[in-house]
């Protein structure tokens, strides 16, 4: 019984950073029609610069805040810089809907190059905030830790202050409203290019505490996010890619169906089961387990 | 003083050009309706005028200042609210948070409220579901609503497409006796895109007629009505 709860444990915690992740893949597709695979890449970019700040300043939040604040200008940059350029030339056809998936591949291996040369390839880690030790339970502990926790709470502050910015202010009408019905709300009076980037710069900043929070009891390199960009990607899928609600619960039932099998199958199996549940979704409930009815969008 | 002044106006989508030349003024406070068959270049011109297809050519001006190239959003600033067609209302949302939103580009919140008081007595029935979901609503409510929403803008010249589309007979007489009440109460000036001519024509005070992207006919709504040509030919009865 002890081992099914600290295996639930664990899974929220690593659950939540990746319900940060899929939020910030939700919050591109929805108003740009994006996946943005380029998010691994500008995650870690903003780890990079967050490490860098935390391990001269040997505080950890400081380097948070410099990530969350490098996130959110990388990804205001990608969009003000490169989708707005590429949509302008690519509207329509088949180059419209492909040549958006390949920039932003192609921008996951010029940041991955950028960051390679600036920090080299090698791993790289920081003193974690908290202690990783895990809590003692009777006569043993249990891999359950400080870390996690705090992990917990930060990913719970920041969805709260999501949620809050989202459902009571008008900025986040305005991203609501750009993302559902552009054209609406563009005659409604918003200027929804200027939205977009901000969305974008948002899903930037949440990026940017994904990996922090990730690497914080790991290594760092310039492939170390792309795992935690393939979980995420997998969270919204069940969350059915448009909802940021519906990304964290799929992100919380993947976090803990994939420490489970870690915990009673074995390693090896993770990733297997992850890729398993994202085709069961698409074969049993491609519009994501959020969907009532029809969907407003193909 | 003249209101909006639409002078040999054209719009291409790519290589077809859907309006041709297209000139008409409607005076401050008018109605008018633009009778046409689908794909005749109604909501092509209702576009143009509120900045969403900027392939333009001609001119066009609301109290003397040009409306062509600027964008949508500016365009609301001015007092230039367009309703697009097809009951546009955000399904997503609330039917409050869609009322909310014809105001966002204010800095000032207290006069998005007042706005918003204001249209509720105009549809009592909007007041009544504020918390609930757009989707929820029927057809007729859906309209008002979008409508509503526009009002919340505070606009002085206001674009309808095609109010009538997909409502009950019964809901489109409700709702072209609503514009008109509108209208005068609030002083708009109102282009009025239609397919329901008679309707339409009922309540306007000056007519355009559009075939295959030009104006074919226009004038008084009542010579309209009364034109035996045009009747036969384009009002259909």
């Amino acid at each position: 019984m002890q081992k099914v709860i600290e295996t639930l444990l664990i899974g929220l915690s690593t659950g939540s950073i990746y319900a940060l992740m899929s939020i910030a893949l939700v919050l591109v597709w929805r108003s740009t029609r994006v996946v943005n695979f380029a998010q691994a890449g500008q995650a870690m970019l903003s780890t990079y610069i967050g490490f860098e700040i935390a391990s001269r300043s040997e505080i950890f939040w400081l380097g948070l805040v410099f990530a969350i604040a490098a996130g959110a200008l990388v990804g205001a940059g990608v969009d003000y810089f490169f989708m707005r350029v590429l949509f302008k030339h690519a509207t329509s056809g088949p180059a419209a809907v492909v040549a958006p998936v390949i920039a932003t591949l192609g921008l996951l291996g010029l940041i991955r190059s950028i960051v390679g040369l600036t920090w080299g390839g090698e791993f790289r880690s920081i003193k974690a905030p908290a202690s990783t030790d895990g809590f003692t339970v009777g006569d043993g502990t249990i891999p359950f830790s400080t870390l996690d926790v705090l992990i917990i709470a930060t990913v719970s502050i920041i969805l709260i202050a999501l949620a809050l910015l989202f459902q009571r202010t008008n900025l986040g009408l305005a991203l609501r409203a750009s993302a559902y019905a552009p054209e609406i709300a563009q005659l409604a009076g918003i200027r929804t290019a200027r939205t977009r980037t901000i969305g974008w710069s948002i899903a930037g900043g949440v990026g940017g505490v994904a990996g922090m929070l990730v690497t914080s009891n790991n290594f760092l390199s310039p492939y170390s996010l792309d795992l935690l960009l393939v979980f995420g990607f997998i969270a919204a899928v069940i969350g059915g890619l448009e909802s940021m609600a519906g990304s964290v619960i799929g992100a919380l039932v993947l976090g803990i169906g994939l420490t489970f099998i870690l915990n009673y199958v074995g390693t090896s199996l993770v990733f297997i089961g992850g890729f398993s549940v994202l085709i069961l979704v698409l074969l049993i409930k491609p519009d994501g387990i959020m969907a009532k009815g029809k969907a407003r969008r193909a | 003083m003249s209101g909006l002044v639409v002078n040999r106006l054209s719009v291409s989508h790519g290589a077809i050009k859907a309006l041709r030349s297209v000139s008409f003024t409607v005076e401050v406070g008018q109605l008018a309706a633009v009778i046409g068959s689908n794909g005749a270049g109604k909501t092509t011109l209702l576009r143009a005028l509120s900045g969403l297809n900027t392939q333009t050519s001609g001119s066009a001006q609301w109290k003397e200042r040009e409306i062509l190239g600027a964008r949508p959003d500016a365009l609301v600033r001015r007092g230039i609210s367009h309703v697009s067609e097809g009951k546009s209302v955000i399904a997503e949302l609330s039917v409050k948070e869609n009322l909310v939103l014809g105001g966002i580009w204010r800095s000032k919140k207290s006069d998005t409220s007042a706005a918003i008081a204001e249209v509720v007595e105009l549809f009592p029935v909007l007041g009544q579901r504020m918390s609930q979901s757009a989707d929820s609503l029927s057809g007729g409510e859906r309209q008002m609503l979008a409508i509503g929403r526009a009002l919340v803008s505070r606009p002085k010249l206001l674009l309808l497409d095609e109010p009538s589309l997909g409502l009950a007979p019964l809901v489109i007489e409700q709702i072209f006796a609503t514009i008109d009440q509108l209208r005068r109460r609030l002083g708009l000036t109102v282009v009025l895109v239609e397919q329901n001519a008679m309707s339409a024509l009922e309540i306007a005070d000056f007519g355009i007629i559009i075939n295959l992207g030009e104006v074919v006919a226009s004038g008084k709504a009542s010579e309209l009505i009364d034109d035996p040509v045009l009747r036969a030919a384009y009002l259909g009865y």
